[in-house]
C-alpha cells in the first residue's frame, strides 16, 4: 500500500510539474511569435534616417520618428519622475507604518485606480491639465501617465517589501536603528530585486498606452521644444500609422513597435545593472 | 530644543545629540512622507471621481437609475443604457482571468521552482517586456493572426467538445467575446507570471526543505508550502490583470466586434465599456452623448469596486476555511 | 541604497533637462496647432510639408483625433484651427460662439467617398446596387446574397445562397456621416428608424474600428459588407459597388465621378460652405461623396497667425489642389475654390 501511494504521488507530481511546463512553453511561444513578428515585420524599416528625421507625408522616402522616440523618453521621464515617487512612499508606509483600516482603503482605492481605462484618465488629465493650460503638452501627457503608474507602484512595492522577512526589521533595530532608518538602509535594499522589477512592469506597461496621450500630448509633425507644446510619441505614431491604409505607414509602425520595446528593454537592462550590486535575499 | 544640561560645542555628546536628533527626526519625516503620498493617492482618486461625477450631470439627470438597466444605445435618438457594456466588461475579464490565472501561477511556478536561474531570468525579463507591447499591436496582431487561428482550429473545437452548454452556440464571425478574451488572456498573463514568480522566489528557502525533509514530493513542497506562503502576491497579481482586462481599450475593441448586445453564447460579438469610451469620445457631438459616455467611465468605476469587494470576500472566506481545516 | 538611487535620479534629472532644451534650431518660428478629421489627414499632412519649402518659418502641426475631436477642441481654443468631414450644426456654431465670442468659418478642402466594399464567394466582379438595396441590406431586411433584389440590378453575376453579414464602423467618424445621410435622404424607413450622425444605432452588423478595421473584418468574412473610403478600397485591392446615382446611372466612386458630385452641388453651394453632396444631380456623378472642411475661426488674437493661416488657406485652395489627385483625393470644383477665396477675407 505504501508503494502505490508514493506511486500515485510521484505520478502527481511529475504531472502537475510538466503542466507548468506546457504553461511555460505556451507563454514563451506566444511571446517569440509576438517578438519575432514585429522583428521581421519592423526591422526593415529601421535606418539610420528611422532614428534622426521627422516624419514625412506617405509617398515620401526619407522620413523617421526621431521626434516621436524623443517625445516619448521625455514623456516616460516625467511621468516616472510624477508616479514612482508618489507611488513608492505610499507602498512603503502602507507595508510599513499604516494601521489596517486604513492600509485596506489605500490598497483599495489603489486597485480601482488601476481598473480606469486608460482613456479615461486621459480624459481626466485634459480636464485638469490641458483645459486650464490652454493647449496641449508633453506635460499633461507625462502627468496622465504618471497618475497610470501609481497604483503599480504602490502595489508591487508594499508587496516586496512585506515578502523580507521581519527578522531582517527586527535584526537592524536591535542594533539600535529607528524604524526609518531601519527601511531605508535594510528593509528596502533587500527587496531591490522585486522592487526593480515592479517598476520596470511600470514603466514597461505605461510605455505603451495611447489613449491618455491622444487627449494630453496630443501629437506633434515636428520637434517639441521644452514641456509646454504638444509632442509626438511612439504609440501615438504607430496608432496613427498603423490604421492608415498605406503601406509605408504600416512598414513605420512595426519598426516604432519594434523601437519601443527596444527602448523599454534598455531602460529594463540600465535599471537592472544600475540595482544589481548585491544579490537579494531567499535565492536558492 | 533645549538641553537640560550645558554642552559645550564639539564634544562628542553634542555630536551624539545631534545624530540622534536627526534620526528622531528622519523618522518621523519619513512617517510624514509617506503618509502624505498615501494620502495623495486617495486624493488623485477622489478628485477622479469628482471630476467624473460633475461631467455626468446632464445624463444622471435625465437617466438616473435606469441607465444601468438601459439596454439601448442610441446616440442620435439620445437613448443611453449601459447594461450590454456592463456584461461585455465583465464576461471577457471573467474569461480571461479563468484562463490567465492557472496558465500564469503554473508558468511562474516552473520559472521560479524548476528552471535554472539563468533561463528562468532571462525569460522573466522577456515576458516583461510583453507588457510594453502596444496594445494597438495586440489589436493588429489580433484581428489579423488570432482572429482567424480562433475561427479556423479553436471555435470548431470548442464547439465539438462542449457544444451542448449555450455558451458555445451559435455563428461565429471571429470578432466576439471569446477572441477578446483570448487577447486579454495574452495581455494579463506577464503580470501574474512576473509578480507570482517574484513572490514564489521570496518564500524562504527553509520553507521548501523542510517540507522535502518531511518526505514531500517537489509539487506537493510547491502546492502545500510555498504557494500558500505566497498566497497575498498571487493574489495581489490577479487583481493586477484583473484591472488590467478592464480597463483595456484598444485590443478588445478590434476584435470583440463593436455590438451592443447580451446573449448567453461567447462565439457572438459584443461590446465593452472602455472599448465603447474609445470609440465614440473623440467623434460625439452634443453634450448629452458626451457626457453619457463619461458617466460609463464613472459606472466602470462602480463595477471595479464591486468586483474588487466580491474578490476580496471570496478570498477572505477561502482563507478562512483554509485556515479551519 | 544611496548609490544606485542617486544614480538612478541623476539619470532622469538629466533627461529633463536635455527636455528642457530639446528644440528646433533657433528661428522665430510660428507655431500653429490644428486637429480633427482622419480621412484628409494624409493631404493636409502633405501640404503642411511642402507649405515649409513656401514659407519655412511656419510650423504647422496636424493631428487626426477624429471630427468630433477636432469641432470640441477648436471650440475650447486648445487648437488654433480644426477640420471635420461633417459640417458643424447650428447648435455647434451657436456653442462655438458663445465659448469663444466671435464665429467660426467653414473651408471645403477636398472630396472624399463612401463605397460599398464586400466579399462575396464566387463572385470577383463588380455588383451593382441601388439605394433600396443598401438601405434593405443595413436596415437587416435584405439577409441572403441571392436575394431577389440584388439578383435583379446584377444579371450576369452568379450570386451565391450566403448569409449577408453587415460590418459598419463602431468609432465615430464622418464617413458613417456621409453613408447614413445618403441612406436617410433616400429612404424614410432608414431615416426614421436610423437618421444621419457620426455614430448612430445600427439595426444588424458587427462594428469594426476605423476604416482599416472594416477592411480587415469584410477581407476575412466572407459574405460580408462594409463601407470604407474609397482610398482603403483602392489600396487593399477590396471590390467597390456601383451606385445607382440620381441620373439612373450606376457609378463607380473614382476621382473624376466624386468631382462631379462636386460640380453638381456647386451650383447652389450656400455662403457658408455648409452642404451635403450626397445624391447629387449629375449623369456621372458618384452619389455617396462628401466634402471635407477646414474650421477657422473668424477672428485671431494674434495678427501673426491669422496672417500666416490666410495665406496657407490661399495656397492649400490654389497651388496645394495639385496634390490632392495623387493622394487619391478629389479636387474642389472651380466655382467652390474661387466662391473660398474670396470668403478668406472675412477672417480678420
Amino acid at each position: 500500500m505504501t508503494r502505490q501511494v508514493t506511486f500515485r504521488r510521484r505520478f502527481i507530481n511529475a504531472f502537475m510539474l510538466s503542466l507548468t511546463g506546457v504553461a511555460t512553453l505556451l507563454v514563451v511561444s506566444v511571446l517569440f511569435f509576438i517578438l519575432g513578428y514585429l522583428l521581421w515585420h519592423g526591422i526593415g524599416s529601421l535606418s539610420w534616417n528611422f532614428f534622426t528625421k521627422l516624419p514625412k507625408p506617405t509617398g515620401e522616402t526619407g522620413g523617421g520618428l526621431a521626434n516621436a522616440i524623443v517625445g516619448s523618453a521625455k514623456i516616460l521621464a516625467l511621468a516616472t519622475l510624477i508616479g514612482v515617487p508618489v507611488g513608492f512612499l505610499a507602498g512603503i508606509y502602507l507595508a510599513e507604518y499604516s494601521g489596517r483600516t486604513f492600509a485596506f482603503v489605500v490598497r483599495y482605492i489603489t486597485d480601482l485606480l488601476n481598473g480606469v481605462p486608460s482613456i479615461v484618465i486621459g480624459i481626466f488629465a485634459y480636464a485638469i491639465v490641458v483645459k486650464p493650460m490652454k493647449h496641449f503638452s508633453t506635460f499633461a501627457g507625462g502627468c496622465a501617465l504618471g497618475i497610470m503608474m501609481i497604483p503599480i507602484a504602490v502595489r508591487t512595492t508594499e508587496q516586496f517589501l512585506r515578502s523580507v522577512p521581519t527578522a531582517l526589521r527586527e535584526g537592524s533595530m536591535a542594533l539600535g536603528a529607528n524604524k526609518a532608518t531601519a527601511i531605508f538602509t535594510v528593509v528596502i535594499p533587500a527587496a531591490k530585486q522585486g522592487l526593480t522589477s515592479g517598476m520596470m512592469l511600470n514603466l514597461a506597461r505605461v510605455a505603451g498606452e495611447t489613449a491618455p496621450l491622444l487627449f494630453t500630448a496630443l501629437g506633434n509633425m515636428y520637434w517639441s521644444a521644452g514641456w509646454s507644446q504638444p509632442s509626438a510619441s511612439l504609440p501615438v505614431m504607430i496608432y496613427q500609422y498603423a490604421i492608415s491604409p498605406y503601406e509605408d505607414y504600416h512598414q513605420q509602425a512595426w519598426a516604432a513597435g519594434l523601437v519601443l520595446l527596444a527602448l523599454v528593454l534598455s531602460i529594463n537592462v540600465t535599471a537592472r545593472l544600475i540595482m544589481s550590486r548585491g544579490s537579494s535575499l531567499a535565492r536558492r | 530644543m533645549a538641553a537640560s544640561t550645558p554642552v559645550l560645542e564639539g564634544t562628542p555628546q553634542s555630536r551624539a545629540r545631534s545624530f540622534a536628533y536627526g534620526l528622531k527626526a528622519g523618522d518621523e519625516l519619513a512617517y510624514v512622507l509617506t503618509l502624505a503620498a498615501a494620502s495623495a493617492v486617495i486624493l488623485i482618486v477622489a478628485l477622479l471621481v469628482y471630476q467624473l461625477w460633475i461631467s455626468s450631470r446632464l445624463p444622471i439627470h435625465k437617466f438616473g437609475f435606469s441607465f444601468l438597466t438601459g439596454r439601448t444605445w442610441d446616440p442620435n435618438a439620445g437613448d443611453f443604457g449601459a447594461l450590454p457594456f456592463v456584461f461585455g466588461t465583465c464576461v471577457t475579464s471573467a474569461l480571461a482571468l479563468i484562463v490567465a490565472v492557472p496558465v500564469g501561477v503554473g508558468a511562474a511556478i516552473f520559472l521560479a521552482e524548476l528552471a535554472p536561474p539563468k533561463t528562468s531570468n532571462a525569460l522573466t525579463f522577456l515576458i516583461e517586456l510583453l507588457a510594453a507591447v502596444p496594445s494597438v499591436i495586440y489589436g493588429l496582431l489580433g484581428i489579423f493572426i488570432l482572429v482567424p487561428r480562433i475561427r479556423q482550429y479553436l471555435a470548431p473545437a470548442l464547439r465539438d467538445v462542449f457544444g451542448f452548454l449555450p455558451l458555445f452556440q451559435g455563428p461565429f464571425y471571429g470578432v466576439s467575446f471569446l477572441s477578446a478574451g483570448v487577447v486579454l488572456v495574452i495581455m494579463v498573463v506577464p503580470f501574474i507570471i512576473s509578480v507570482s514568480r517574484e513572490v514564489l522566489m521570496a518564500v524562504p528557502v527553509e520553507q521548501r526543505e523542510a517540507a522535502l525533509a518531511l518526505g514531500a514530493t517537489r509539487w506537493e513542497s510547491t502546492w502545500d508550502i510555498v504557494i500558500p506562503n505566497a498566497s497575498t502576491g498571487i493574489i495581489g497579481s490577479g487583481f493586477l490583470a484583473l484591472a488590467r482586462a478592464l480597463g483595456e481599450t484598444m485590443a478588445v475593441t478590434m476584435v470583440i466586434g463593436n455590438t451592443p448586445q447580451i446573449t448567453a453564447s461567447l462565439f457572438a460579438p459584443g461590446y465593452s465599456i472602455a472599448a465603447v469610451i474609445a470609440n465614440e469620445f473623440t467623434e460625439a457631438t452634443g453634450d448629452l452623448y458626451l457626457s453619457s459616455l463619461v458617466f460609463l467611465g464613472l459606472v466602470l468605476f462602480g463595477l471595479t469596486i464591486l468586483i474588487n469587494a466580491f474578490a476580496r470576500i471570496l478570498i477572505l472566506t477561502t482563507q478562512r476555511k483554509g485556515a479551519q481545516s | 541604497m544611496s548609490h544606485s538611487l542617486r544614480a538612478f535620479i541623476c539619470s532622469i534629472a538629466a533627461t529633463l533637462a536635455i527636455g528642457a532644451f530639446s528644440a528646433s534650431p533657433v528661428q522665430a518660428q510660428v507655431l500653429i496647432n490644428g486637429a480633427g478629421a482622419t480621412f484628409p489627414a494624409p493631404i493636409y499632412q502633405k501640404w503642411f510639408s511642402d507649405y515649409r519649402n513656401v514659407n519655412s518659418n511656419v510650423q504647422i502641426n496636424y493631428q487626426a483625433i477624429g471630427s468630433g475631436g477636432g469641432i470640441r477642441q477648436i471650440s475650447e481654443g486648445t487648437v488654433d484651427f480644426g477640420a471635420s468631414d461633417g459640417p458643424m450644426t447650428d447648435e455647434q456654431l451657436k456653442e462655438y460662439q458663445s465659448k469663444q465670442g466671435h464665429s467660426i468659418l467653414h473651408f471645403p478642402t477636398v472630396l472624399g467617398a463612401a463605397v460599398p466594399t464586400y466579399n462575396v464567394p464566387g463572385v470577383a466582379s463588380n455588383l451593382n446596387f441601388t439605394p433600396e438595396v443598401l438601405a434593405g441590406i443595413f436596415l437587416g431586411k435584405i439577409t441572403k446574397w441571392n436575394d431577389q433584389a440584388i439578383q435583379k440590378v446584377n444579371a450576369g453575376a452568379k450570386l451565391p445562397d450566403t448569409e449577408i453579414v453587415v460590418v459598419h464602423r463602431s468609432d465615430g467618424s464622418g464617413t458613417t456621416y456621409c453613408w447614413t445621410d445618403y441612406l436617410s435622404k433616400l429612404s424614410p424607413e432608414w431615416a426614421k428608424q436610423v437618421g444621419r450622425n457620426t455614430s448612430v444605432k445600427w439595426p444588424t452588423g458587427l462594428g469594426a474600428k476605423g476604416n482599416d478595421g472594416v477592411t480587415g473584418l469584410v477581407k476575412q468574412t466572407a459574405g460580408a459588407i462594409g463601407y470604407v473610403e474609397l482610398i482603403y478600397a483602392e489600396k487593399n485591392h477590396l471590390p467597390a459597388g456601383a451606385v445607382r446615382n440620381r441620373a439612373g446611372q450606376f457609378v463607380k466612386a473614382n476621382l473624376a465621378s466624386v468631382s462631379a458630385a462636386a460640380a453638381g452641388a456647386a451650383q447652389n453651394m450656400p455662403d457658408d460652405f455648409r452642404v451635403s453632396i450626397t445624391d447629387a444631380p449629375g449623369k456621372e456623378a458618384y452619389p455617396i461623396s462628401t466634402f471635407t472642411w477646414l474650421l477657422i475661426p473668424q477672428h485671431f488674437a494674434d495678427a501673426t497667425k491669422r496672417d500666416n493661416i490666410k495665406r496657407l488657406l490661399k495656397w492649400a485652395l490654389t497651388d496645394g489642389q495639385s496634390s490632392v489627385e495623387s493622394l487619391q483625393y478629389a479636387r474642389l470644383p472651380k466655382q467652390v475654390q474661387a466662391k473660398e477665396l474670396q470668403a478668406i477675407s472675412k477672417i480678420n
